[in-house]
């Protein structure tokens, strides 16, 4: 049973240490992603998600511990062993990060015409079935610079899916898009992933869509998983940070002031 | 005391960051020479930035061709007739411009319209996660990005340093022969003379592939080493055409010492 377990998670990020120069970002971080699961990992800026994501990636090496995908140790794969892992990875970045000199069409084919050999008939249908995925095949000509937001994050989706990869990852993936946009992805992240079989994780801070779309959250603070559970389980969480975080209270365990000296004594200093 | 210490201590440390960011910068060229296998076998690649970065920048090296042609003839001239050799205008004009201008102009004109162009686009590519995006999708942005911008940088400099010279010399003999009245036959026929394909045109198209890799090595590092925010693309653009300029200058102080001191 316990083997079983194991070869279940997708991502295993056991006790991860992470600094920059001098400045910790993650401090023994644990947490493990199941197949075919959406999980969210939550959190306020600057708490070290989208480090996680990127340790995950292998953009970053932990300074401890280790980051498993697929039971294998990313840090310890090789430059060709690492791309061969990373093809079977798709990242959404937080604005599309598409490429701005080519077109929609173009951009959704970089990847079938760098890793693979398929002939132009094809990969022009697998490049208008993807972007029909997303609702955009009518607009396979357009360059990233017509597009909107919301459009460009959905030309980024198909990107991302181009080779039916088995773990995708989302960097913030609502950030600045309007309510529709938002629904809108959020539905594709869910419908995406469970057509194509994939495991998927989401770094976000937007609570509530989040909460609608995903299996499982971690909720991280100050580089720390701070608390994990379902939707449903953290909704009911009385715990003060996860009651902050989800209803958006604007005071809590994480203060909406930033530390400063007596508030009095700064008014009339020099005054008296 | 204390302020003379500290501007030792600056200074070293400028001296020092130097050292290392042309450590980097080093270390950069040969990651660049040893990936770019993939931009050879899809020589398109290569072809498309020949196009971004010769064939745009063909109206200001062949309109700025003519202008230096011309300005020569009017001031070679100017000087010869004193000493009764107007028809040596036209060795005049072709030696200064296969030998020193072609290259050189062209390598300063390469290093605004084309270098800046090449820092920029890299730049914005890295502050807009582009690069980032292509190496998650396991294709290394130093193969596919860096290197193609590079060779095509490389390729276009001489053929534009060369169209630099040709457009100077037309410029030469139409301020020379047809607007002044220098004798055409003795234009062409002396220039054809004096001219050595050896001697003037090989070290000229040798220093014109030279300013190409280095003007080009400097545009790909500064916009890859870019911060990533509007203010560190910019400065990165400005130190492309600012270094490319001087080392264009140094580097044609000391080719030319090696070539034609014997000449």
């Amino acid at each position: 049973m316990l083997t079983k377990l194991a070869t279940d998670n997708l991502v295993e990020v056991d006790n991860v240490n992470f600094a920059y120069d001098s400045r910790q970002i993650l401090k023994g971080v644990n947490l493990a992603i199941r197949r075919g699961q959406v999980v969210a990992i939550m959190g306020l800026s600057g708490c070290g998600k989208t480090t996680l994501l990127r340790l995950i990636g292998g953009a970053l090496r932990p300074s401890a511990g280790e980051v498993r995908v697929g039971g294998r140790a990313v840090a310890k794969l090789s430059h060709d062993e690492l791309f061969a892992l990373r093809r079977k990875m798709g990242m959404l970045f937080q604005f599309g990060a598409l490429f701005t000199d080519m077109s929609c069409y173009d951009n959704v084919a970089f990847q079938m015409r760098e890793h693979t050999d398929l002939p132009e008939e094809l990969i022009d249908d697998l490049v208008l079935m993807k972007l029909q995925a997303v609702g955009l095949r009518g607009a396979h000509q357009l360059m990233p610079s017509e597009l909107s937001g919301g459009m460009a994050r959905r030309v980024a989706l198909a990107r991302t899916t181009a080779l039916d990869p088995m773990l995708i990852m989302y960097d913030e993936p609502f950030a600045g898009l309007d309510p529709v946009s938002m629904g809108v992805i959020g539905q594709l992240i869910r419908r995406l992933n469970d057509s194509l079989g994939a495991t998927s994780i989401i770094v976000t801070h937007d609570v509530a869509e989040a909460l609608q779309l995903v299996d499982y959250v971690y909720f991280m603070s100050d580089g720390m998983i701070v608390t994990q559970g379902t939707p449903d389980e953290l909704r009911a969480s009385d715990k003060p940070f996860v009651h902050q975080f989800v209803h958006g209270e604007m005071d809590g365990p994480m203060p909406f002031h930033y530390p400063a000296e007596d508030y009095g004594r700064d008014l009339f200093a020099g005054k008296a | 005391m204390t302020t003379v210490i500290g501007f030792f201590e600056h200074l070293g440390g400028r001296a020092t960051s130097a050292i290392h960011r042309l450590g980097f910068a080093s270390r950069f060229l040969l990651l660049t020479l040893r990936n770019s296998g993939m931009c050879f076998r899809r020589f398109s690649l290569i072809v498309r930035e020949i196009y971004f970065a010769g064939v745009l920048s063909l109206i200001i090296i062949l309109v700025s061709g003519l202008f230096v042609g011309m300005v020569l003839g009017l001031q070679g001239y100017d000087t010869l007739v004193r000493y009764g050799s107007s028809s040596a205008l036209g060795v005049l004009v072709a030696l200064s411009l296969v030998r020193e201008l072609g290259p050189v102009v062209a390598g300063l004109l390469f290093a605004s319209r084309a270098g800046s162009a090449i820092t920029a686009e890299i730049g914005l590519m890295k502050a807009t996660e582009q690069l980032a995006a292509m190496e998650m999708m396991a294709v290394d942005p130093i193969a596919r990005v860096i290197a193609p911008r590079f060779w095509a940088g490389v390729i276009s400099m001489p053929l534009l340093a060369a169209m630099f010279s040709a457009m100077g010399v037309f410029g030469g003999y139409l301020v020379g022969v047809r607007l002044i009245g220098v004798d055409e036959g003795s234009f062409w026929s002396q220039m054809q003379a004096a001219v050595d394909f050896q001697e003037d045109i090989l070290n000229g198209v040798i220093k014109s592939v030279v300013f190409g890799v280095a003007v080009t090595w400097i545009a790909v590092f500064e916009g890859y080493d870019a911060p990533p925010t509007a203010e560190g693309v910019s400065g990165a653009t400005t130190r492309t055409v600012v270094t490319s300029s001087l080392t264009i200058l140094a580097l044609d102080f000391m080719l030319t010492a090696f070539m034609f001191r014997g000449a």
